[in-house]
């Protein structure tokens, strides 16, 4: 569904407006993940690690969003649920969520994402901005869609998917 | 050689490698500020320390220096090449000095007297011509022959008339060479980062070890079992071991600071006793060296500006020989510093003439600020108040060193001056990377740590009392236990962080652990699930999307390799509604077992509502009646009766309105009016020890204390006249005029102090509640006012008597109406108090004649 919802300006638009930056034929290189069956993206040069099944603590009273902390070789990293930040359903019980480490100011976050799949090192020319209608909270959150030949693929910001609030609802 | 020696030796050789850096790259861009700054402070120390040191000639070279120094950072100097020529060639001395102290532990002798006047002329030469030598280049060429000539000579002479130190004379690069491998052989100086990068590796060493272990014991292989216990014993002691290099105590930073004090002392004629207590407290290595300078300069600081001459002080009627106490101790996840000297204090006005000259701020926002605020100006870099530039302190730099260095450790500083009392500055500096115990509980199926530090006892207690066990009772909804005669506010830790897991479905019958911590002058028990054991750990703070998180102090990893949060137990009082009251009650907390000093109080002991006994003080009740349903009647919208002649409102407590026959009512009378409050039943007078141990949160009730061995509800009679009166204190003809005089209530039964404040507050009065008289002075001291005071006679330390007398002598207070409260009122004890100086003699509990008094007292400037 939330494909659908993304596809449909896409069409539309066709490529016509082109970030600056992308201009070129200079290559990005992604690491991607599937979130709900949409896949995603984050610079590779931002991720610091990928976890497979951790033991995560909860943390009472904390966002909805934080699924808690973990032990990254010694250093407590949180646990960030990306289905939650990006108000998709919980995933369903079978999954075995991975987790993207990326950092900020210091600190170590860990996404967690139902599949991390391959490195894409993809053309700046396949770069689109977001279409003017997908949903907020998705927009939010994406620096930018990629024309892959088979789906398309959101590029995460990082930044922001971090930058939670305490007093969000 | 001695330590102190040593470590001076250290740190000079960095500082001095640093300067060369700094100085070179002045040469370059010379209107660097920040960099001369820099200079002149590592200079500054340099000096400082040596003269403490009983380095002399260091310290000429360096004052020599430092005075050039002084006059490029005040911009009366420009740094000429000639200048910096002449700078380096004084820090050459210097490490030619400090060469020779290294090999010998003695200065070298020699003779620095040309390179001295080579300095004195640069900083004087110029000093004329300020900002006009810079951009001539025929000025500056002036001083370098002079310094080259003057440092030529010098080191010959040094080598001619003193043939006893050859190898320091002989030559200075090798001496200064030869310094470093004797200094360094008594320690490394290791980075933090090598340190932390160690202690992640035996983090994950640790997690090995366990997982290994875990294997071991499913598989029963005896031939593993054995190195395996050695491995585990080798991590456990690496993990200590690395652990340790980073925590020191404080006195490693303190030992210097006697000979300080009493080079000091010397130097500026003073007498000063150093005090120093917690000198165990332990502090991460890094925030240790961070502090080491800041709490130096602070002590002398407080030695050379606060402290007064013996002379001064005798004549201030204070003790000859001034003390300056060094306290430390951890509190609530912090490491606090306290330095206190019992001095002059800071003087105020100079600090604001001093504000006003470098433009700091204009008149108008002076005498907006506060004097707090006014004192903070002394963090301002190039602030300093003293009048005369001494060796020892005064050239502005310090208190602006001290919080830039406090603060990039994330601490902060904060101080507290009276004039004439003397001035405390407290540190606070965060607890990030300290080690602590922690005890381990689970609830609600999640683990956490509570710092051993603020745990009094576990108990462990079932609901419904059993014989001799504690046991957790309720009031209304509110747990309590009564552990040892007293009642233990309780917080179930499930409700409080919201989690389910199995707490829904574990009955109140369950055993259940209660960690009973201390949090300031509270006590409270937090209830939890099971109890672990204690482990030693690294406390992290949390991330910064958690910091909103009061309930946590930090977070940290186990022995186990799993994320625990670490709870801190002021977040938990405060989230539970303990200790987030006003101050005056934070006090009456601290003095609550002083307060059952023995003074018994005739309760009458009733129900309403539920069957939990209430009790009022029968001092406060009129009468006891017991009308007859009929004549209740119902009257512009409340329920009244007629009482003597007159209508008496009714006010039901708790759905006290029975159906019975007949309603017992409390009738509470003043100045002709009268209220009755409805009870259920009224069970007995006793005798009772009173002590309010839990404020309530509810209105109409002033707390709970044990009456006749039960938790019992102390009621607030003054609320429950406001609701058949709404002015009930308020209407009478004198009231008006004195609305908003302030009274201090200075009582120590906290049961006395709660009755009294909200009386006096219904009365329209603004009243403060201390606990002691020593409170009272101190509120007296920190320039509180007040229009009258009433005190309690009987207080333990210093009594009523002692107390007005005091005030009597001398200070702010040493006028005001002082109306004493007292037990006994037989004509002699009026007379001593009359004697003492209590302008008023009262009984307790005599709300009427209190209340007369006051106005009384209050009266005559009214009146005249």
């Amino acid at each position: 569904m939330t494909q659908a919802v993304l596809e449909r300006p896409n069409h539309a638009t066709g490529g016509a407006v082109r970030p600056p930056e992308a201009a070129g034929d200079e290559e990005a290189v992604f690491v991607t993940l599937t979130l709900a069956d949409q896949l995603c993206g984050v610079p590779v040069l931002s991720v610091r690690d990928i976890l497979g099944q951790q033991s995560i603590t909860r943390i009472p009273l904390a966002p909805p969003e934080i699924a808690g902390s973990l032990n990254l070789r010694g250093r407590i990293v949180t646990a960030i649920d990306l289905r939650q930040r990006l108000r998709l359903p919980p995933a369903p019980p079978e999954t075995v969520p991975m987790s993207v480490v990326a950092e900020q100011r210091g600190e170590l976050y860990a996404l967690l994402v139902d599949q991390v799949s391959e490195v894409l090192s993809l053309p700046a020319s396949s770069f689109e901005r977001n279409p003017p209608t997908l949903p907020p909270v998705w927009a939010a959150h994406s620096a930018g869609i990629y024309r892959l030949k088979e789906r398309l693929m959101v590029v995460l910001d990082v930044a922001r998917l971090l930058a939670i609030t305490a007093d969000r609802p | 050689m001695d330590d102190l020696l040593a470590d001076f030796l250290t740190e000079t050789s960095e500082s001095l490698a640093e300067l060369d850096v700094a100085l070179v790259k002045l040469e370059q861009t010379p209107d660097d500020h920040a960099t001369l700054s820099q200079i002149f402070r590592l200079v500054h120390t340099i000096k400082g320390t040596c003269g403490f040191l009983g380095l002399p000639r260091l310290e000429r070279v360096a004052h020599a220096g430092e005075n050039v120094l002084g006059k490029l950072r005040d911009r009366q100097l420009s740094a000429t090449p000639g200048i910096i020529t002449a700078i380096l060639a004084g820090l050459d001395r210097i490490k030619a000095i400090v060469g020779g102290l290294a090999e010998t532990g003695e200065e070298p002798a020699g003779d620095d007297t040309a390179l001295i006047a080579a300095l004195n002329e640069a900083a004087a030469g110029h000093a004329h011509a300020p900002l006009a030598a810079a951009p001539e280049p025929p000025a500056a060429p002036e001083p370098p022959p002079a310094v080259a000539e003057s440092a030529k000579p010098a080191s010959p002479a040094s080598a001619g008339p003193s043939p006893a130190a050859p190898p320091a004379a002989s030559s200075a690069a090798p001496a200064a060479e030869a310094a470093e491998p004797a200094v360094a052989g008594q320690t490394i100086r290791v980075g933090v980062d090598v340190l932390e990068h160690l202690m992640t590796l035996v983090s994950e060493l640790v997690l090995t070890r366990n997982q290994l272990l875990q294997l071991a014991r499913s598989q029963e292989n005896a031939a593993l079992a054995v190195p395996l216990q050695r491995l585990s014993h080798i991590t456990s002691d690496l993990q200590e071991g690395v652990m340790k290099t980073r925590m020191q105590p404080i006195s490693n930073a303190w030992n210097k600071l006697p000979r300080l004090v009493r080079d000091l002392s010397h130097e500026l004629a003073k007498k000063i006793e150093l005090v120093m207590i917690g000198a165990d407290t332990e502090l991460d290595r890094q925030v240790l060296e961070l502090i080491k300078d800041p709490l130096t300069h602070m002590v002398r600081n407080s030695g050379d500006h606060g402290l007064e001459t013996p002379a001064e002080r005798l004549a201030a009627g204070k003790p000859e020989t001034g003390r300056i106490t060094l306290n430390a101790f951890h509190e609530g996840g912090h490491i606090i510093i306290e330095i206190a000297d019992d001095g002059r204090g800071l003087p105020l006005d100079r600090i604001r003439a001093k504000i006003l000259k470098q433009g700091l701020a204009s008149e108008a926002d002076l005498a907006a600020m506060s004097e707090n605020e006014v004192q903070r100006f002394i963090f301002h870099a190039g602030f300093s108040t003293a009048s005369v530039v001494t060796a020892v302190s005064g050239r502005g730099v310090g208190m602006d060193v001290v919080k830039t260095n406090i603060e990039r450790i994330g601490g902060t500083i904060e101080l507290k001056s009276v004039a004439g009392q003397g001035t405390t500055f407290t540190i606070k500096i965060p607890l990030t990377l300290a080690i602590v115990s922690a005890l381990i509980v689970q609830s609600g199926g999640e683990r956490f740590a509570i710092p051993q530090i603020s745990v009094v006892e576990l108990v462990h207690a079932k609901a419904g009392a059993a014989d001799g066990q504690p046991a957790i009772e309720r009031i209304n909804e509110t747990p309590v236990l009564r552990l040892r005669d007293r009642l233990l506010p309780l917080v179930a830790l499930n409700d409080l962080l919201r989690l389910s897991g199995d707490a829904a479905n574990v009955s109140t019958e369950t055993p259940r652990y209660i960690v009973v911590v201390q949090v300031g002058a509270n006590t409270l028990g937090i209830i939890v699930d099971r109890v672990f054991d204690t482990e030693e750990i690294v406390v992290k703070p949390v991330a910064p999307i958690l910091r909103h998180l009061t309930l946590f102090s930090g977070n940290t990893i186990l022995g186990d390799g799993s994320v625990i949060m670490i709870l801190d137990p002021n977040g938990i009082a405060r989230a539970a509604g303990i200790g987030a009251v006003g101050e005056s009650r934070q006090i009456a907390a601290a003095s609550v077992e002083a307060a059952s000093s023995g003074e018994k109080t005739a309760m009458l002991l009733f129900r309403a509502g539920s069957s939990e006994p209430k009790a009022v003080p029968l001092g406060l009740v009129a009468r006891l009646e017991d009308i007859p349903r009929e004549r209740i009647e119902l009257a512009s919208g409340g329920l009244v009766t007629q009482y003597r002649g007159k209508l008496m409102p009714l006010v039901a407590m708790d759905g006290g309105a029975s159906e019975s026959e007949r309603q017992s009512v409390l009738v509470f009378s003043d100045r002709g009016r009268a209220m009755g409050l409805m009870v259920d039943e009224i069970v007995d007078v006793v005798d009772a020890e009173l002590s309010i141990q839990l404020s309530a949160t509810r209105p109409g009730v002033l707390g709970t204390a044990v009456v006749a061995g039960r938790a019992t509800d102390v009621i607030d009679i003054g609320f429950w006249l406001t609701q058949a009166f709404e002015d009930w204190f308020r209407g009478t003809e004198e009231g008006a005029p004195l609305a908003a005089a302030r009274v201090l209530v200075v009582e120590d039964s906290a049961f006395f102090r709660q009755l009294l404040v909200p009386t006096l507050t219904a009365a329209g009065y603004r009243a403060t509640a201390v606990g002691s008289a020593a409170a009272a002075l101190k509120l007296r001291d920190a320039g509180q006012r007040f229009e009258a005071i009433v005190s309690d006679i009987e207080m333990p330390d210093m009594d009523g008597f002692a107390f007005v007398r005091t005030l009597r002598a001398g200070g702010t207070w040493s006028a005001l109406p002082i109306i004493a409260l007292s037990g006994r009122a037989g004509a002699e004890d009026v007379e001593a108090g009359r004697d003492a100086g209590f302008t008023d003699y009262v009984v307790k509990f005599e709300r009427d004649a209190l209340l007369t008094s006051l106005r009384q007292c209050l009266a005559p400037p009214v009146a005249a």
